[in-house]
């Protein structure tokens, strides 16, 4: 389902590391997980089942495919759960405020949909731009940006909720709830975003200039890659994917609320960082993050169908699990 | 145990108070401060939106000065505490603590220097530290839809509940739910996970309930937020065994929602409104203006709203 391309074809600095295990860590986690879940409730392993699971993994493993370049690349994002929650209000505004001018819903939601796209991109810029021309840590702007993102949601809600109107939420509904051969759109846009990203990382030499980056910066500088463009390119790329999750996250609820986003910054990067890709950088793969993404949903999925554990520990199986999977995952020398 | 003081009364006299030509005479200079947690969601909003609201109507008063301070996190507020009492010198204090422990010797120390003390919904650890404490009955958030759904659904069917955040605020409520639903043994509670008060959360515990639990009757959202999510997941399922979605605190959609009667699932709401503060706030002003003191324990009662009553408990222009 997901393309295995864990392969350095590039003549990359990064050619050390190139000798790496495939996902087989995290593979090997959810496959142990699906059978513990199976056993646990006889309803895990039905295709209604692992359809939810899959669309509600589409937000996250969206924003993981992004930030897995980002990772790869050297770098950090700690913004994008209150990027996608600001997306969310602002393209909620935005098509409250058109709609009234005798647009035909469909061609505002429309507006809507690329204005997340739009603002993702703009904002994920804005990042690289401070980051490389601003010549500030990564993990110092976007740990501003996450305030301020949010704090601007929580000013246009009022500190309550934006709402999308109703006309425009029925129009809009389809984009989450509606299917195609019997498969969510979501978990499409999911899979379709994923292939794009194993083909950017692995068959381009963008791709080859972000492992570059992150295996060694100053070898790369030396090697004439432009680190600058490709940092902001690779902070723009985790913007659009923002956006497209934004604008599948929009129609689920049809509102957006200060406690919306929580957290999503340090799932996508567990989801990363489960699926096998270096922290510090230099190496990582698309499919393994996929994978890891699946497998965070999917240990909240089975806890919400069994009872056997206190609900207060909850958030500590999930820490277990991720660390036996990174244990897993771990890379020999 | 608690000194239960029926909010009505307090309020008439408040109301009287206020609205009374003779207290001008008699009334000490009042400066009140008011501690509460920044608008990081809904219900937050809604407290800033009525401590905003006490403040423009006391303030028509010359003697009274009431300063706002909102905090988002236990230090922050402490701070602004300490910059209360030092800049802006007040000689009363309402506040609601964003920690109960962390607050508690802040506030103590405020009341050592002569400063009068209205602790609001989350109490402190130790009572000496305040004056007065106004809360609202968490008790009757889990007894008040406990009941309703055990009448609705005649003592018969199946119910799963979505909790809170894990605090003591959540296990009271739902200690209480699960003490009513003892005397019903016909209905079974089937589970009761944390939906976190968010939408988000409740959307995917709901999803995976309908997933588990082939017949559900009712749901016990125990929060409008979550009820949100509740409705969408079942919607989306597309299921129609589900009888009644409860959810809570009287947030404005929802008793929009109640009054239209545009959605059968919603049919009864249960208050918890963030208009406590406002009451808190304008109880202890009036309180100190006349130098009086207020009860040591006010408990806002949380009643059933249900279509007929909605309409009393309908603030369009609050966020919450």
């Amino acid at each position: 389902m997901q393309p295995e391309h864990t392969d350095n074809t590039g003549k990359a600095p990064a050619a050390r590391r190139a000798l790496r295990l495939p996902a087989v860590g995290p593979l090997l986690g959810l496959a142990l997980l699906c059978i513990v879940g199976t056993m646990l409730n006889g309803e895990f392993a039905t295709v209604d089942n692992g359809l939810n699971v899959l669309t509600r993994t589409a937000f996250i493993g969206i924003i993981a495919v992004g930030m897995c370049f980002v990772i790869i690349s050297g770098g950090i994002d700690l913004s994008v759960g209150s990027m996608a929650a600001l997306i969310a209000g602002v393209t909620i505004l935005l098509m409250n405020r058109i709609a009234p001018l005798g647009w035909p819903p469909v061609a505002v939601v429309m507006v809507g949909m690329a204005a997340a796209v739009l603002l993702g991109a703009l904002f994920g810029l804005a990042h690289g731009l401070l980051i490389t021309r601003g010549r500030i840590e990564p993990f110092i702007v976007t740990l501003g940006t996450l305030g301020i993102f949010r704090a601007y949601l929580t000013y246009f809600a009022d500190g309550g909720a934006l709402t999308l109107d109703n006309t425009l939420a029925d129009v809009y509904g389809p984009v989450y709830y509606g299917s195609l051969l019997g498969v969510p759109i979501p978990v499409w846009v999911f899979i379709a975003v994923a292939l794009g990203g194993a083909l950017l990382l692995n068959r381009t030499a963008y791709g080859r200039y972000v492992q570059a980056i992150g295996s060694n910066e100053q070898v790369a500088r030396y090697a004439a890659v432009d680190v600058d463009r490709t940092k902001v390119l690779t902070y723009a790329l985790l913007g659009v994917c923002v956006g497209i999750a934004t604008l599948l996250y929009v129609p689920r609820l049809g509102s957006a609320s200060p406690t919306t986003g929580l957290l999503w910054e340090l799932e996508a990067i567990a989801a990363v960082i489960v699926g096998g890709t270096a922290l510090r950088g230099g190496a990582g793969s698309i499919g393994g993050t996929v994978v890891g993404a699946i497998l965070l949903s999917v240990i909240s999925n089975i806890l919400n169908l069994t009872s056997i554990i206190s609900v207060y520990l909850n958030a500590a199986v999930q820490g277990f699990v991720i660390i036996a999977v990174a244990f897993m995952q771990r890379r020999r020398p | 145990m608690k000194n239960r003081i029926r909010l009505h009364a307090l309020a008439a006299v408040a109301t009287i108070g206020l609205a009374s030509p003779l207290l001008a005479q008699a009334q000490n200079k009042v400066n009140l401060g008011v501690a509460i947690p920044a608008a990081t969601h809904s219900f937050a909003a809604g407290l800033v939106y009525w401590a905003g609201e006490a403040k423009k109507e006391l303030e028509k008063d010359p003697n009274i000065k009431v300063t706002i301070k909102t905090a988002s996190g236990a230090p922050e507020q402490a701070n602004q505490l300490q910059d209360l009492l030092t800049a802006t010198k007040i000689d009363s204090l309402v506040i609601l603590p964003f920690e109960s422990a962390a607050l508690t010797r802040p506030v103590a120390q405020a009341k050592a220097k002569g400063v009068y003390v209205t602790v609001v919904d989350r109490g402190l650890t130790d009572t000496a530290a305040q004056d007065a404490y106004v809360s609202g009955d968490n008790t009757a958030f889990g007894k008040v839809p406990a009941e309703y759904l055990a009448k609705a659904l005649n003592g018969k069917g199946n119910i799963v509940a979505l909790r809170g955040i894990p605090t003591t605020i959540d296990n009271e409520r739902m200690d209480a739910f699960n003490a009513v639903m003892k005397n019903h043994p016909g209905i079974k509670v089937l589970d009761a996970k944390h939906g976190n008060w968010n939408r988000d959360d409740a959307f995917k515990v709901m999803q995976d309930y309908l997933t588990r639990f082939k017949q559900i009757d009712a749901v016990w959202a125990a929060d409008d937020d979550m009820a949100f999510g509740v409705l969408r997941a079942i919607e989306q399922a597309k299921r129609k065994d589900i009888r009644i979605v409860f959810g809570g605190a009287g947030a404005k959609a929802m008793v929009k929602t109640l009054m239209d009667g545009s959605n059968p699932l919603i049919q009864a709401n249960v208050s918890y409104s963030p208009k406590f503060l406002y009451d808190a706030i304008k109880m202890t002003a009036l309180a100190r203006a006349k130098g009086e003191k207020l009860p040591a324990n006010t408990i806002v009662p949380s009643v059933l709203i249900t279509k007929q009553n909605a309409k009393d408990f309908y603030f369009p222009n609050s966020p919450f």
